[in-house]
């Protein structure tokens, strides 16, 4: 284990060097422009020296440099009180509140689908392409239907937003179990017929425990693009609190800072998810003897 | 033969494929008493297979009859009539050894704590006491292989089916084995029923031998294995084991199974 982190240790943090190095630079070719026509209008004298530390510094920059989403992320998070309209943390905490309903949800959903198709030819024929016409409808283009829909019968908040993550994130679970509820080889399926087992043991015995590797690669991709979703479904409503309300409210603004940060945070967000799911992976699949 | 355990008559299975009928068995005729060790031989596709998985019906005969243990054999397999042992362990990866030898017994319902007794009594009868907590993929392959025997009778059948146990085994293990299941066998008084393609094995552990032919499948030989009950590696190299086999390899030369 001890080899293994230390091996690992010194690429991972060129990488991340590397890319550091690749924005600052960006953040100066990107802001250039404004700053160059800033000091022809002033007619100032400047160098390149300024421009480097000018471009870094800037109030609405095209591209913020890191150490400014850095700054601006420290005091939304840790400078703030949680329960402030302000704070990172509470917007965080509204979009993760509705990532993990519409999680459930889509979750559930899809491994009830997965088990209508494997085990039923007529609903594997009705309802595999209307599943898979789902995913083609761009969600931007959808969202706001949803929530126009849902507003109608009275539903605000919290269900339509976990609605849209909903719709996004029971495709790749239904799509993953329906692989994985079938994965059993023809053998093992035999070998509980000799023993007259009905259909609900097989799936109980068999089906379910050899399909959950495939429940878990799906559930990793479900997670993410149920924070997607969540964010998406704050856009159209004009949300007054989420990550997506601060994106909407950063672009009104031009804050271009408060953007970054916010995604950043969604993406921090995103791989704590995906972590935890990992995690919980190597727990059940522990427990199913796979040291 | 009327207390036969297994009873085919004119047992035909016609297979409708793309390139047209396959006629995996014709005209089966079968009779199997109770206690009997009966090794089904032949080359690949004869049907020797097939027959076993129509004798645990797991495959529909399109003509003739069957009877297994005075049942159809639909009604023998939802009495749990039978066990079957196949080509590989078919252990689940996720259960211990113990939980895949009780496996049938949560299916059937059984009491937790006779199915605990049961798989004790069983790891120990294919000496493989204390692996109970293992997983699969600790155990080595002919390890496997009687943990796959253990839960085929761990829900105590009367009939054993196995399709080629040993056949993924290297020699050195498939003889040693061989000598336990044939002990097993004198043991628990089983009718067994063992698809092989080693005339070797067959003829040690038999107390019969059915000689099958490819195209369609069928019946050659039907040869009566009566060397002595107790027997160990040995016996192989005697004169009357030899005469067996030879009869057997005879068989198979009538079939032209060596043509292709």
């Amino acid at each position: 284990m001890r080899n293994w982190r230390e091996s690992t240790w010194l690429p991972v943090s060129c990488v991340v060097i590397c890319l550091l190095a690749i924005w600052y630079a960006a953040a100066v070719w990107l802001n250039a422009p404004q700053l160059l026509a800033a000091y022809e209008r002033a007619d100032e004298a400047w160098s390149v020296a300024r421009l480097v530390d000018d471009a870094w510094a800037m109030e609405r920059p095209v591209l913020p440099a890191p150490h400014q989403v850095a700054a601006e992320m420290k005091a939304t998070i840790w400078d703030k009180k949680f329960t402030s309209k302000r704070s990172l943390v509470y917007h965080s905490w509204v979009t993760l509140s509705s990532t993990l309903l519409g999680f459930a949800l889509g979750t559930a959903l899809g491994i009830l689908l997965a088990v209508g198709i494997t085990h039923n030819a007529t609903l594997e024929k009705s309802l595999l392409p209307w599943i898979i016409t789902s995913q083609t409808i761009p969600i931007l283009a959808i969202a706001p239907m949803i929530i126009v829909v849902l507003a109608a019968i009275g539903l605000k908040g919290l269900v339509p937003k976990a609605m849209i993550s909903m719709y996004l994130c029971f495709f790749p679970v239904a799509i993953g179990m329906v692989k994985g509820l079938r994965s059993p080889d023809p053998m093992n399926l035999d070998l509980l017929r000799t023993y007259n087992a009905s259909t609900a043991q097989i799936f109980w015995h068999l089906r379910w425990p050899a399909s959950m590797p495939f429940l878990f690669a799906s559930l990793k991709v479900a997670i993410a693009i149920s924070l997607v979703g969540a964010i998406v479904g704050e856009l159209p409503t004009g949300a007054t609190a989420g990550l997506g309300a601060r994106l909407l409210t950063g672009s009104y603004y031009g804050q271009t800072i408060q953007i970054w940060s916010a995604l950043i945070t969604a993406s921090i967000l995103a791989g704590s998810l995906v972590a935890l799911v990992g995690l919980a992976e190597r727990r059940v699949l522990a427990r199913m003897g796979n040291a | 033969m009327p207390d036969a355990i297994i009873n085919a008559a004119n047992l035909s299975l016609v297979f409708q494929t793309d390139d047209g009928p396959v006629h995996a068995l014709s005209e089966i005729n079968l009779a199997i008493a109770p206690g009997d060790f009966v090794s089904l031989i032949g080359p690949s596709g004869c049907g020797k297979t097939t027959l076993l998985r129509v004798v645990a019906d797991l495959e529909q005969p399109t003509a003739g009859e069957l009877r297994v243990n005075g049942k159809s054999a639909a009604e023998n397999r939802a009495a749990r009539g039978y066990g079957y042992v196949f080509q590989a362990p078919a252990l689940y990866p996720w259960r211990t050894i113990e939980a895949n030898i009780t496996l049938p017994l949560e299916i059937m319902g059984l009491p937790a704590a006779e199915q605990r007794d049961r798989a004790k009594r069983y790891l120990s009868l294919v000496n493989l006491e204390g692996f109970g907590r293992k997983y699969p993929w600790q155990l080595s392959g002919g390890m496997q292989q009687r943990v796959s025997i253990a839960r085929a009778l761990s829900f105590e059948p009367a009939l054993l089916l196995m399709d080629e146990p040993f056949g993924a085994l290297d020699e050195i293990t498939r003889d040693h084995l061989n000598e336990q299941l044939h002990q097993l066998w004198a043991r628990t008084q089983k009718t067994v029923v063992f698809v092989t393609h080693s005339i070797a094995e067959a003829v040690f552990l038999s107390t019969r031998i059915v000689v099958m032919s490819p195209r369609p499948g069928k019946i050659l030989d039907v040869i009566e294995c009566d060397l002595p009950r107790d027997r160990h590696l040995d016996l192989r190299e005697t004169l009357e084991f030899q005469e067996i086999a030879h009869r057997v390899r005879e068989g198979l030369r009538a079939g032209h199974s060596y043509d292709d």
